[in-house]
């Protein structure tokens, strides 16, 4: 019996790959033949951005089971630490995927570092605490880096806060302008360095998942009382979750950076936190692909296709949000749609013996 | 087995479906006049211009006006006969990654020659873009200078980000705002000690401020007060009015957009605090917000290159053709979005232009045109406006004063 749940599990990880492989093989063959219309192909990258930050915020909300209100905080940490690397760099002569990479890293770890001192002493709290304490952070995180100014002379980097008269003296670049944010940004993210990440946080998710440490979370946010009562260090596994989802959410906001010519602080604000939260609902706690699936088509729905109702572009939206909800969520349908695949039969006896 | 090949069956179908769906409605489009402005007449033969802006959220009356204003531009020139335009707008809701989407459907559409984007920030991303792609951008009032680049930072003394040549400004950039109001407050002695707040969130507001705050400095007007405040703080200017009043600022310059000026206005009222008041372009709209008690816009001065009240010829038909058909006297944005469409016109109308001129083409002569010495423009916003190799328009602020409602030119 065993046996049969982890070799379902291994399909279900399987048919995600699959379909993110898919997709991709699928999308530059139709950039490839030319097909492709620029306003789509200007999404993908940032689309990209959005589903990590999607797999990221779904580790959290539904591995773990606490709610981040602040995830664009850690988005924006990746984004303005990983694009300061990469513009840093810009003259060192490294190709421009190496120095995308690195800006990968800057900002994941940057992004783990702040996942670590919101963690530490906040996951050790039960109740709704983490979901307060990182709405907070998100805030924090958009007013420091609004007044941030970071320039780089021939000596290194220079940072000051508040004063944009940093001493960089003669020939010296600003780089973090503190509110105009970082402009002149080279745009070096591309589809397949998108596509890899996904793949990546994918497999770092799913092996979480299924490891031991993975059960010890889940455990935890199932019954934290039972969970202890076994031995299982609660703050440890979640901090351990958290800056995992942290440090992705990091990578996620490099990965956005560098696909975009100017971006300031107040991108990331209470806003995107939320929107990130709206795929991750949508698309079903736990549930990769569907973090993935919403993220893609409430990302994309607005910018194209919905650009023909123009002022009632967001009217439309909201509405397809509800419908969302409601069908995802509605037994009816459930039903219906069980009665209309002969196959949903079959699944829903194999689901019970499973239990 | 079976089933999970028919789930995954399933699910490619589904993000294929929503991917080619989005693919086939933009191009779709592309193929159709637009829903928002094509004028009726037009036959397909025309130059295509787009523009982005804030059709809709916090800044839509600034997109809506540039809109508007482009499309009387438009009608007016379709009317003459000859060269023929149309004109489409996408919503940009104030955000560069928007606005970068809008911009590549219009070019999705086939844009020829583009309005750029009716605010800053997007208009940094969309600039950049339009670089790339080298379709000629002239931007009816995105101010900063980020948007046409080549500018010194006066900090480092480099340019920071090349000037992009093919882009050109409309309205001033934010530096002449902040040291033209400075100069104007000096020679007119409009204040003894001038206090400031701004939005320090925003680069419009910093970039006035800063060329404001070192001009004053040069002149030697006293800053007795300068606080700021973001876009989480726009509804609550209690402290910064009270440093103002505790400092014995008898000016306040309001480098900022309407909305939070008018909440400056009535709290300011509510405390008993009366100094001159005095704004920049963005302050233009204030007369027209919703639920605003206008008498307490009394008296505040302002510096914008547009006077709905002018006795103008041009100006006056504008105006009422505007009210006919949109229901408001225009603002600033307007006459800037209208003189854009007009002087594009103005620069290619003596030339043998075919209406399928690739938007590569029609960049260089429109370049040429603009930078060179003998090309000048009359429009509302400015006499004998002439462009250089820079981008920015060289023309001259008009001051006006709110007085009874309406704006009248100062001298």
């Amino acid at each position: 019996m065993k046996r049969l749940i982890i070799r379902k599990k291994a399909r279900k990880n399987f048919i995600t790959y699959g379909v993110v492989i898919l997709s991709y093989i699928v999308l530059m063959a139709v950039i490839g033949a030319g097909s492709m219309p620029s306003a789509l192909q200007g999404l993908l990258v940032p689309m990209c951005a959005y589903i990590v930050a999607a797999l990221s915020l779904n580790l959290t909300v539904g591995v773990l089971g606490e709610l981040s209100l602040g995830h664009a905080g850690f988005m924006s940490v990746g984004a303005f630490s990983g694009a300061t690397a990469a513009m840093a760099l810009a003259d060192s002569g490294l190709p421009s995927w190496g120095r995308m990479i690195l800006a990968l890293i800057v900002g994941a770890v940057l992004a783990a570092a702040a996942g670590v001192i919101v963690g530490v002493p906040v996951l050790r709290l039960q109740g709704d605490y983490l979901a307060i304490v990182t709405l907070a952070f998100g805030e924090i995180i958009k007013t420091v880096v609004t007044n941030l100014y970071i320039g780089k002379n021939p000596s290194g980097l220079r940072f000051g806060f508040l004063n944009p008269d940093i001493g960089l003296g003669k020939g010296g670049m600003m780089l973090v302008n503190g509110p105009n944010g970082i402009s002149g940004i080279q745009k070096i993210s591309t589809l397949t360095s998108g596509f890899v990440i996904i793949i990546i946080c994918l497999i770092i998710i799913f092996n979480l998942v299924d490891s031991r440490t993975g059960r010890a979370i889940m455990a935890l946010r199932d019954n934290r009382i039972a969970a202890e009562s076994v031995g299982i260090n609660a703050t440890k596994y979640k901090l351990m979750a958290f800056v995992i989802s942290a440090a992705m959410a990091g990578a996620a906001g490099a990965l956005y950076a560098l696909s975009q010519n100017t971006v300031t602080a107040n991108k990331f604000d209470f806003n995107t936190s939320i929107l990130i939260l709206v795929f991750v609902v949508l698309g079903g706690l736990g549930n990769m692909l569907g973090s993935i699936v919403a993220a893609t088509v409430l990302y994309i729905l607005p910018e194209t296709w919905l650009r023909q109702f123009s002022d009632y572009r967001m009217l439309i939206y909201a509405v397809v949000l509800i419908l969302m909800m409601l069908v995802t969520n509605s037994q009816k349908v459930r039903t219906l749609i069980g009665k209309l695949l002969p196959r949903k039969k079959a699944s829903g006896k194999e689901g019970a013996a499973d239990a | 087995m079976k089933k999970r090949l028919f789930a995954l069956g399933l699910a490619l179908l589904m993000v294929a479906a929503c991917l080619a769906a989005c693919g086939d409605s933009s191009s779709s489009q592309a193929d159709q006049p637009a829903s928002t402005g094509s004028s009726p007449e037009s036959t397909g033969a025309a130059i295509k211009i787009g523009g982005t802006g804030p059709l809709t959220g916090g800044a839509a009356i600034y997109g809506n006006a540039a809109k508007n204003g482009a499309q009387i531009a438009v009608d007016e020139i379709n009317a003459l006969g000859g060269l023929q335009f149309e004109l489409r707008y996408e919503d940009d809701v104030h955000d560069p990654e928007k606005a970068v989407t809008a911009y590549n459907t219009l070019k999705d559409w086939g844009m020829q020659a583009f309005l750029g984007s009716v605010t800053s920030k997007p208009a940094v991303a969309t600039s950049t873009e339009a670089n790339n792609d080298h379709i000629f951008f002239l931007t009816p009032s995105a101010s900063s200078t980020d948007v046409l680049g080549g500018v010194e930072n006066p900090l480092t003394e480099t340019v920071e980000i090349p000037r992009k040549d093919n882009i050109f400004q409309m309205c001033f950039v934010d530096p002449n705002q902040g040291s033209a109001s400075a100069q104007y407050i000096y020679d007119q002695k409009l204040g003894e000690k001038v206090a400031v707040i701004y939005k320090n969130d925003d680069v419009y507001s910093t970039g006035i401020y800063n060329s404001f705050a070192s001009k004053a400095q040069e002149l030697g007007i006293q800053v007795v007060s300068a606080t700021t405040f973001t876009d989480d703080t726009s509804t609550d200017f209690s402290v910064q009015i009270a440093d103002a009043k505790d400092n014995g600022a008898d000016l306040v310059f309001l480098p900022m957009y309407y909305e939070a000026a008018s909440m400056i206005l009535i709290q300011a009222d509510s405390v008993g605090y009366k100094p001159q008041w005095f704004g920049v372009d963005g302050m233009d709209g204030i007369l027209t917000l919703d639920g605003f008690d206008t008498s307490l816009a009394e008296g505040v001065m302002l510096l914008t290159p547009f006077n709905a009240d002018s006795d103008d010829e041009a100006t006056s038909k504008f105006v009422s053709t505007y009210k006919e058909q949109f229901g408001d006297v225009p603002n600033q944005f307007a006459a800037d979005a209208y003189d854009c469409v007009w002087s594009i016109y103005n620069a290619i109308k003596d030339e043998e232009i075919a209406a399928d001129i690739s938007a590569s083409d029609l960049c260089d002569k429109l370049i040429a045109k603009f930078t060179s010495a003998d090309f000048s423009y009359n429009g509302l916003t400015g006499e004998n406006m002439t462009w250089d190799e820079t981008g920015a328009v060289s023309k001259s602020p008009k001051g006006m004063v709110i007085q009874d409602g309406v704006y009248v030119g100062l001298d």
